[in-house]
Order: structure tokens, then sequence, then C-alpha cells
């Protein structure tokens, strides 16, 4: 059996390493598109529903409230009576910020010293909620060093300190500096790797149902599934390089920390592959030419992109369409990549996403294996 | 001719359907070792999907197929290893060279380094292909394609051999070579089933089976088969083959006619026949450039078969 599926895997490469436009494909479009991505990922955002509460009703607390009301950054959603209300507003997701005037701010800002404000982010991992607070922070910032000038002129005594500080209660300890860049850069490795390799493993699959060769090869004495692993093996090897370059690629021209244990990630990754290579077989049995391939690739994997929480967060979509999420590995993957790369945790915090995947990886491996055993007649 | 008593392939009662296609219709046969099988009839005859059950990449819906005594449906990975199927597609990597194909296959049957590469060398040698060891398959002419599959699917030494069409479009050299190849496989006792297009090469076959909607209608040597076809075939070379094809069907001594490229066929008692059709299309204004005695055609002889079949049930 194991010599079977080596032969198989020194005949793939052999075909890859004749096949120049091949070695093309899997290395160049995703390090463009890697660069690409990384460049476009700093989106502005504009008009992000907020909810205020101020519990100072003073003079300087209603000027710091109309500075954020009057930026073209933040939208009045609501005005809340107490801490329950915006607390309640952000995780409805009836607005993705909230913004917490304490009692005693103007007092404190008065005194000369440091005021706290409080922001309450939407939380999950959503970019435009990390772009969002770090327009808080330039907001409230303005307004503090706004209101430090004039106590200096007014009293003659300069600060040397900043005036209102933003306190963070949903707190994102990691990507300190709101880098949003920093948060997509891991997501595209994960997306990347998705919609490259679910196309080579089905691309090569149909290839061979329409070539021909693969009725020549089933009158050998191996067994289909000594076939599939044969083919999908060169894929999870080939995914494991792509990850490797195009996060090397994220690291080195984008500056991307990696803070976690590789090997978190290495094992991540080979789950997630193993789901990959799966929805790549299966599209493959349910084609029967490579134009047919190509056309579901592209219904399969755009929803399962958009499903992951790549840049839409999943607590924000209707509840249906959160269940679907469960069963998208990109999901899973998306949130180890993330976690390694930006946080550094490890198994102890990741094992729900590992144990999701692998899971989801055996499940769709074994009804692709079942579905290529039916197509074959 | 008799059922050879062991054969080295039985097949019995074998059905498949498509849907509302019945692709193979209750066939029946057996072949000996030693013997070379034809399979003729049109496209859609059910001549592909024969084989694939034979070669066990496709499952019957009933019937019963052993090979060497072994059971193919019950045992498929077993019967596979004294089963070489060489599908009417080219089956093989067009990235790989010549060398690299025989190798794959000689591999994957596990044939020991020695004994695949001393076979090779001498297939290749009698198939003239030597000096393209080194190219790749996708760059071969369509004749040493088909060689170069049948070389690789005699790597294992098979005891069965199933071609599906093997030499159409192959010029006609390398369908000699071909065959020489087929007929010393004959004398080391390989069976063998070969489904062609072409009557002539049925000719070669030791016996014919001629199948028609899934079922056979006809199982015999060549020269009995073509005793059933009396008389002689005509080519009429016209512009108007419709008109002519009706035309000629009225005359007497006329037994049939079919539309070909660039005429038609009309299958006739004798060949002074000539004349008449000549005569007979010249008054209804059709210009007949060329009337000749040609061979018959492997579909002229089928008609001709079907033919006889319908008129001697109605009698
Ligand atoms: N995979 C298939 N699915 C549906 N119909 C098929 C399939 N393979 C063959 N057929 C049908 O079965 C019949 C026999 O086809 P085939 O065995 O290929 O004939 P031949 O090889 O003699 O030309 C045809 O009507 C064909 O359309
Ligand atoms: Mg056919």
């Amino acid at each position: 059996m194991f010599e079977r599926i080596f032969h198989l895997l020194v005949k793939e490469f052999l075909e890859l390493k004749r096949d120049k436009s091949a070695r093309f494909r899997l290395l160049i479009p995703p390090i463009i598109q890697m660069v690409l991505f990384g460049y476009a990922a700093t989106f502005e955002v504009f008009n992000v529903a907020t909810v205020v509460l101020d519990q100072d009703q003073t003079q300087e607390s209603r000027a710091l409230v109309a500075d954020f009301v009057h930026s073209s950054r933040f939208k009045l959603v609501a005005v809340a009576k107490d801490r329950r209300q915006v607390q309640d507003a952000v995780e409805s997701s009836t607005a993705q910020l909230g913004i917490v005037v304490p009692p005693g701010f103007a007092e404190l800002l008065r005194k000369g010293q440091s005021a706290p404000l409080q922001v309450l982010v939407d939380g999950t991992n959503s970019n435009t909620a990390l772009i969002a607070l770090g327009y808080a922070g330039q907001i409230s910032g303005n307004f503090g060093q706004g209101y430090a000038q004039d106590l200096a002129q007014r009293t003659g005594r300069a600060l040397g300190h900043p005036l209102v500080s933003v306190n963070l209660q949903e707190r994102y300890w990691y990507n300190p500096n709101l880098n949003s860049r920093w948060f997509f850069v891991p997501g595209v490795v994960g997306t990347l790797t998705l919609i490259t390799i679910v196309n080579l493993t089905a691309f090569a699959i149909v290839r061979e149902r329409e070539v021909g060769t693969l009725e020549q090869i089933l009158v050998t004495p191996i067994r289909p599934i000594e076939f599939i692993i044969g083919k999908t093996l060169p894929f999870f090897l080939i995914g494991l390089l792509e990850v490797s370059i195009v996060a090397a690629v994220g690291m080195i021209w984008f500056q991307v920390p990696f803070k976690g244990n590789p090997l978190v990630l290495l094992l991540g990754t080979c789950l997630f592959l193993i789901s990959v290579l799966a929805i790549g077989l299966l599209i493959s049995t349910l084609c029967k030419t490579q134009q047919q391939a190509f056309a579901s690739n592209f219904f399969v994997l755009n929803p399962m992109f958009i499903l992951s929480g790549f840049s839409f967060p999943i607590s924000s979509m209707p509840a249906v369409l959160q269940w679907f999420t469960y069963i998208d590995p990109l999901r899973y993957f998306l949130v180890i990549i993330r976690s390694t790369y930006l946080k550094g945790v490890g198994l102890d915090i990741l094992w729900p996403q590992m144990t999701a995947l692998a899971i989801l990886g055996m499940g769709l491996y074994t009804l692709a294996v079942l579905r290529f055993h039916k197509s074959l007649d | 001719m008799e059922a050879p008593v062991a054969a080295a392939i039985q097949v019995s009662g074998l059905e498949k359907r498509f849907g509302a296609v019945v692709a193979v219709a209750g066939l029946s046969f057996a072949v000996a070792p030693g013997e070379i099988f034809g399979l003729v009839g049109p496209d859609g005859a059910g001549k592909t999907t024969t084989m694939r059950m034979l070669a066990s990449v496709m499952r019957p819906d009933v019937g019963s197929i052993v090979i060497d005594g072994i059971d193919v449906l019950a045992s498929p990975e077993q019967a596979k290893q004294h089963i070489s199927y060489m599908p009417q597609r080219f089956g093989l990597y067009d990235d790989l060279t010549v060398e690299e194909n025989i190798r794959f296959y000689a591999d994957l049957f596990e044939v020991p380094r020695t004994v695949w590469q001393s076979r090779a060398a001498a297939m290749l040698d009698a198939a003239d292909m030597t000096p393209f060891r080194k190219r790749l398959a996708g760059q071969l002419s369509g004749g040493m394609k088909q060689k170069l599959g049948l070389t690789c699917s005699l790597v294992h030494t098979p005891r069965v051999l199933l071609l599906d069409e093997p030499t159409t479009g192959v010029d006609p050299l390398s369908r000699r070579e071909f065959w020489q190849i087929l007929y010393s496989l004959r004398s080391e006792g390989v069976a063998m089933l070969i489904s062609t297009a072409y009557l002539d090469e049925a000719e070669r076959c030791d016996r014919v089976a001629m199948l028609h909607d899934g079922a056979m209608m006809y199982c015999d040597t060549p020269a009995k088969l073509k005793e059933q076809m009396p008389g002689v075939m005509l080519e009429v070379v016209t512009d108007d083959p419709r008109r002519a094809h009706d035309v000629v069907l009225g005359l007497s001594g006329v037994r049939g006619a079919l539309l070909v490229g660039n005429g038609i066929h009309v299958h006739v008692d004798r060949r002074d026949c000539c004349a008449q059709i000549a005569v007979a299309l010249q008054a209804e204004g059709i210009a007949a450039t060329d009337i000749d005695a040609v061979e018959p055609t492997i579909e002229d002889l089928f008609v001709a078969l079907l033919e006889q079949k319908k008129t001697g049930a109605s009698k």
C-alpha cells in the first residue's frame, strides 16, 4: 500500500516538475495577493455605530461627546441612561462602540489630572472595531491636548502627561497599536491557502478524470483510497510550503510579529489542510470537467470566505448564517493563526478550534472518499 | 465454433443500465486462452461499457464475470492482477516520458525492476520505439501512443487483455506492428478481447461478436460472418446521396443501401448491377462521378446482418 502511494507521489512531483506553469501558478499569485491584501487591508472606516453615556454632564464632557459625534468616523445611534444600556447596545450589535464618560471627568481635568474615558468595543475580531478604536484614541487625545493648552494659557502650568486616557473595557491586549495590517496578514495566509489548495486538488483529480488517466490507473491493483492519498498528499506538502512562504512574506515584508509557538501553528495548519484537501476532493467528485470544477470552486470558496469571519464579524451575522460558520474550517483556522501570531497563545486556549478542525477534517475526508467511490461508475 | 472449455473470460447475463438507457443487455460469451475475440458494433452498441465492467472499473447491474477462474465482482483487486485494459481514450500521462510511464505502471503492479526492464526493452524494440524512450508521451504520434499504451498494459504479463478500439486513428504501419504484438501474445496463451470499428481488423480475430443495442446479434468466426452477407458492395460517389439512396433502393437486385461520407454504399446481388444503377441515377438527373465495388465496411456488414435478421424474423 505505502509503496504504491509512494510511486504515485513520485509521479505527481515528476509531472509538477515538468509543468513549468504550475510552479509559477503555485508561487507567484499567492505572494502577489499577499502583498496586495496587506496594503489594501489598511481600510478607512467611517460611521461606526456608537452609543454614548455621559455620566458627568459637564461642559467638558459634552464638548468631548460633541467631538465624537461631529467626526465623520462615528455615528451616534443611541444615548444611554446607564452602563447596562451601553453594554446591551454593544452586545446586541446595535452599536459597535460604546463611550462612557464617568462622573468626575471634568473635575479631574480641571485639576490637570488624567481623566479616564471608558470605551467598549464589540468584542469580536473585527477589523473595523480595531480601527474605530484607533480613531477614538485620536479624538480623545486631541481633545485632551486642546484642553491642556487652554489650561496652560490660563494657569501658566505645562502638563507633562496626556489629559484624557482611554480605558478599554473589552481589551485588545494583542495588537496594541491597532495595526489593522497585523490583524489582516495572518488571515490572508489562511485564506490564500484555502483557495490555492482547494483549486489545485480539485483540478488535479478532475483533470485525471477528464483526460482519461483515471480510468487507466484504476485498472491497476491500486485501491481508490491509495489513489486519493497519493493524489492529495502532494498538495498537503505544497500547502505546508505555501503557508510558510506566504507567512514569511507577511512577516518580512509587513513586519507582522510572530509571538506564538510555530509548532502549534503547524498542527493547526495540518488539521486545516485535511479539511481543505477534502473539500477539493469533494468538488472533484461532483465535476466531470475542469470548467465545472472552476465554477464549483467559486461557489464553494466564496461563502467559506465570507462566513469565516475574515472581514465580517461572525457575531453580527444572522443566527442561521452563524450556524453555517461552524462547518467552515477557515473560521477555526483564522482563530488559530491570528491567536498564534498576535497573542502567542498555545494549545491550552486553542484546543476547541483544533478539535473542531480535526473532527471537520475527518468527516469531510470520509465523505469525500465515499463520494469518490460512487463517482467512478 | 464451440465455446472453449477452460475459458479465460467467462461472461454470463451481463447487464448495465444508465437511467433509461440499456447499455448492455444480457450479454454472455466466453474467450479461451490464446484466443483473440472481437467485439464489433456501431457507436453506442455497448462495447466500451462491456470492457469497463470486465476491467472492474464499473459494476454491472446483473450478471457474472469470471476471469482466469476469479470472480471479478467478488474479488476485483485479485482479478486486476491478471487483467490489462487499454481504454478507448489514451490514458497515460502526457507529462511523463515513455520510460517513466512504463515504470509507473510496472511499479503499481509491483513488477520487480529487472523483470519489467527487460520486458519493456523487448517490447519497445518490437514496436520500433526504442529511440523514443526519453520522449514525453504527449509528444508521440497517435500510433506510438497506442503502442506505448499496449506496452504499459503488458508490463505485468496479464493473462487477459482488454483493448477498446486500440487502432482507431492509427496509421497502417503502426497498426500492423500492433497486431504483430497481439499475435505473439496469442502464442503465449493470452486471451484478448478487442473492440474495433474496422472490418479488416475484425477479420484478424479468431471469433467476432456483433453487438447491437447492448445485445449480441451474431457470434462466429469472421469467415462465417462474411458468409452471412452474400453479394457485393458497391460505392457510389455522388453529391446528392440522399436522393440517390432512395432511387437505388427501388431497383431489383439491390439488397440495401447506406449513406457514407462521400456518397452511398449499395449492397447488391451481383457486380454487374453497376450499369443498372448508373442508368437509374442518370434518369433521375443525379450525377454519379464513380461507381465501383469496394470491400464492405463493418457498418455495411452490420446493416446487412441487421436487415437479414429483420426479414428472417418476419418470415
Ligand atoms: N457513463 C455513462 N453514463 C450514461 N450513459 C452511458 C455511459 N456510458 C455509456 N453510456 C451509454 O451507454 C450506451 C453504450 O455506450 P458504449 O458502451 O460507450 O458504446 P460503444 O463503446 O459501443 O460505442 C450508449 O447509449 C451510451 O450513451
Ligand atoms: Mg466505445
